[in-house]
């Protein structure tokens, strides 16, 4: 009965229950001196097949964030609040045997090292071969095949040989696509791809980007896709989420996002991209230093770098402030009066 | 792969001819003159003189090695002069003793290590750890000697659970390990050869999977959601070519260092033997009893090198 009718009421939805939701994500690390408050309240929704590029400053909780998806954190030291529902699974709750399950299967994860993220003892066709055996129970020559179709999936020349190589007898780049190939193996749900090309040459990242967007798309996966490179973001993303100190200060279609910032952060951040022709410099532009995550302000997070800041945004966090096209921002200066959100620097902060 | 064999081989044969030279070379430095212990105190110059031109002594130094190294090589280590016997047969019997126990209780303190060493990582701080970590450094810090009297006295004197001395009811020649009558004498020399590597090892397979465990692979792997027990297995096997060499380090040491731990259990094996030598000035012995020795421990790190490359991947074509 369910089973029937479930389809209907899908197609009949307008808005049909996202694939990924995340609603007030706070991941604190405590440690006998200091409590790291990395993120603080993180929410977003994504849907199937879509791609939420994350931007940001380093130190800004990027990795956290995409960490918790997977709670990889390490237990006793992490505290992590608020819901991550992706699919029908609760993150948050489900049992640490039910976790592993979803780990490369429903929920994939490629990491920013591609030098450090294999390891060096197994062979590539071992390590792709291990992830596929242990979600799908394949027998060791039906795991090798299909990791010899993941390879050629991913573009590896003369894949039969890689198989058999070691992480270290591969480039940079053959070893990243080597991880992309392990994450894709069990056609995850939702891949998570934290800053997959920064460390590779310039040539290479663009390679790896039109191929993980071209999977991505084939695959119809939805994608969250970590960068410093506003360029990347632009050519990939369908949403755009600027974090900063562990907080989404903007958020909204990336057209709204990168053509028409509002929050001063990313404004400044844009600004400082655009001015300098190198795409692959890191987004430190912006003068001042990120704050202590250990202490931070009451008030708005970015206020003390912030040449617009007025005396009360010290006092509190602005509150989310969104247009009818989801575009959002946290600033007192930013208003949504009349259709698109619109910064003024002259509006008045709440006394 | 076959290249670095072959080149770790030849690499040995100057190594195995520098040990030849320094056996022969300490017996020349070795104060006292083994002949004077022969000849009656009647004896005149001319028996010296006979005697010395009978054991090859009155020819130049250059001459007698190689004549020595000759024979060493065919397998004549010369005649003991205490007990009047073949030297070679005399060592490789007490080499034989002293290798398989050694074995034993190396191969026992590693499997133990390992699991000691990879609890205590996994759960750094825990009373497991704790625990752990008293044993190894009871193990390090325990004189062996001191713990095999100690033994003894417990197992055997107070308790009569274990035989305190020798090799077996049916003596040495006929021992088995395989039969309890004699594997019994073999218990507490195993424990007290195996207590310092087991402690030495816990120590070092502890930081080792610990600094494992922190590398970034780690974390693929329990991306792609492998148990918890898949990831130590792969953090176990990330240490082997480290353990092996640790492992046969320790061997190394086991039977070069034994002669404390054969003394106290009278266990006739290679210790045993160099101490008799010392006591009895049998140089013959002394010297045959030290090349069998360095040269297990030059053959026991080839071994370990090849192992290593062959474990190691990274070693492999480099
Ligand atoms: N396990 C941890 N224990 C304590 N603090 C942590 C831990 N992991 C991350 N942090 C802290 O959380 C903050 C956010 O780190 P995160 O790695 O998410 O930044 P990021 O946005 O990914 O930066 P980058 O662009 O450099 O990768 C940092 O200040 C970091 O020191
Ligand atoms: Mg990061």
């Amino acid at each position: 009965m369910n089973a029937m009718t479930s389809p209907d009421l899908s197609q009949a939805t307008p808005h049909p229950a996202p694939f990924l939701r995340v609603e007030d994500l706070r991941v604190k690390f405590v440690s006998r001196d200091a409590t790291v408050r990395a993120v603080n309240g993180i929410s977003f929704n994504l849907e199937r097949g879509k791609v939420l590029c994350v931007i940001g400053e380093s130190g800004s909780g990027k990795s956290v964030m995409m960490r918790s998806l997977l709670r990889l954190h390490p237990k006793k030291r992490t505290v992590i609040e608020g819901t991550m529902m992706v699919g029908e699974h609760d993150i948050g709750a489900v049992s640490d045997r039910a976790m592993t399950q979803l780990r490369g299967s429903l929920i994939s994860m490629v990491f920013q090292e591609p030098m450090t993220a294999l390891d060096p003892l197994y062979t590539v066709g071992d390590q792709i071969a291990e992830t596929v055996r242990r979600h799908e129970g394949l027998s060791k020559e039906a795991a090798w095949a299909r990791a010899l179709e993941l390879l050629e999936l991913v573009r590896v020349p003369s894949p039969e040989r890689r198989l058999k190589a070691y992480p270290h007898e591969l480039s940079g780049g053959l070893r990243q696509r080597a991880v992309i190939a392990m994450a894709l193996s069990c056609r995850p749900s939702l891949l998570l791809a934290d800053e997959p090309t920064t460390a590779l040459d310039a040539s290479v990242q663009i390679q790896i980007l039109v191929l993980l967007r071209k999977i991505q798309q084939e695959m119809g996966m939805s994608m969250i896709f970590v960068t410093h490179d506003l360029g990347v973001a632009a050519q990939i993303a369908d949403q755009v989420a600027v974090m900063y100190a562990g907080r989404i200060i903007e958020y909204g279609n990336a057209r709204d996002v990168l053509l028409n910032p509002q929050h001063p952060y990313t404004k400044a951040m844009l600004a400082a991209t655009a001015k300098d022709q190198d795409r692959n410099l890191p987004l430190e532009a912006i003068a001042g230093n990120p704050p202590d995550l250990r202490a931070l302000p009451d008030g708005c997070s970015f206020a003390p770098r912030c040449k617009y800041a007025g005396p009360d945004c010290i006092v509190t966090m602005p509150p989310p402030v969104t247009d009818i096209r989801g575009h959002m921002a946290r600033c007192f200066k930013v208003e949504a009066a009349d259709g698109p959100l619109a910064f003024d620097e002259r509006v008045a902060e709440p006394a | 792969m076959w290249l670095y064999a072959g080149r770790r081989i030849v690499l040995t044969i100057p190594i195995l001819l520098g040990v030849t030279i320094i056996c022969f070379a300490l017996v020349q430095i070795a104060p006292g003159d083994p002949i004077q212990n022969l000849l009656s105190p009647t004896a005149t110059a001319q028996d010296a003189a006979r005697l010395r031109a009978a054991y090859g002594l009155d020819q130049p130094l250059m001459v007698q090695y190689f004549i020595w190294l000759g024979k060493v090589c065919v397998g004549n280590l010369g005649m003991s002069i205490s007990d009047n016997v073949p030297v070679a047969g005399e060592v490789l019997h007490a080499f034989v003793n002293t290798i398989v126990i050694a074995l034993i209780s190396v191969v026992l303190a590693f499997v133990v290590s390992m699991i000691f060493g990879v609890i205590a990582a996994y759960r750094t701080g825990s009373l497991a750890d704790r625990l752990i970590t008293a044993v190894a450094v009871f193990g390090i810090s325990v004189p062996p000697f001191w713990l095999g009297v100690i033994l003894v006295i417990f197992f055997a004197v107070d308790l009569s659970w274990l035989p305190a001395t020798g090799m077996g009811a049916s003596g040495s020649e006929t021992f088995s390990y395989f039969r309890w009558a004699d594997f019994k004498f073999a218990i507490m020399p195993i424990i007290a050869l195996a207590l310092p590597p087991l402690g030495i090892m816990t120590r070092t397979t502890r930081s080792s999977i610990a600094e494992i465990l922190n590398q970034d692979f780690i974390q693929t792997l329990r991306a792609k959601g492998l148990s918890e027990a898949q990831v130590i297995v792969h953090a176990v096997v990330n240490i082997m070519p480290q353990a092996v060499a640790m492992l046969g380090l320790q061997l190394g040491y086991l039977i070069g260092g034994s002669v404390l731990v054969e003394t106290v259990f009278t266990w006739p094996g290679t210790g045993y033997l160099l101490n008799k030598a010392v006591l009895t000035r049998d140089i013959p012995l002394l010297q045959g009893t030290i090349l069998v020795l360095a040269t297990a421990f030059v053959l026991i790190n080839l071994v370990v090198d090849l192992a290593q490359s062959l474990i190691d991947p990274r070693l492999k074509r480099s």
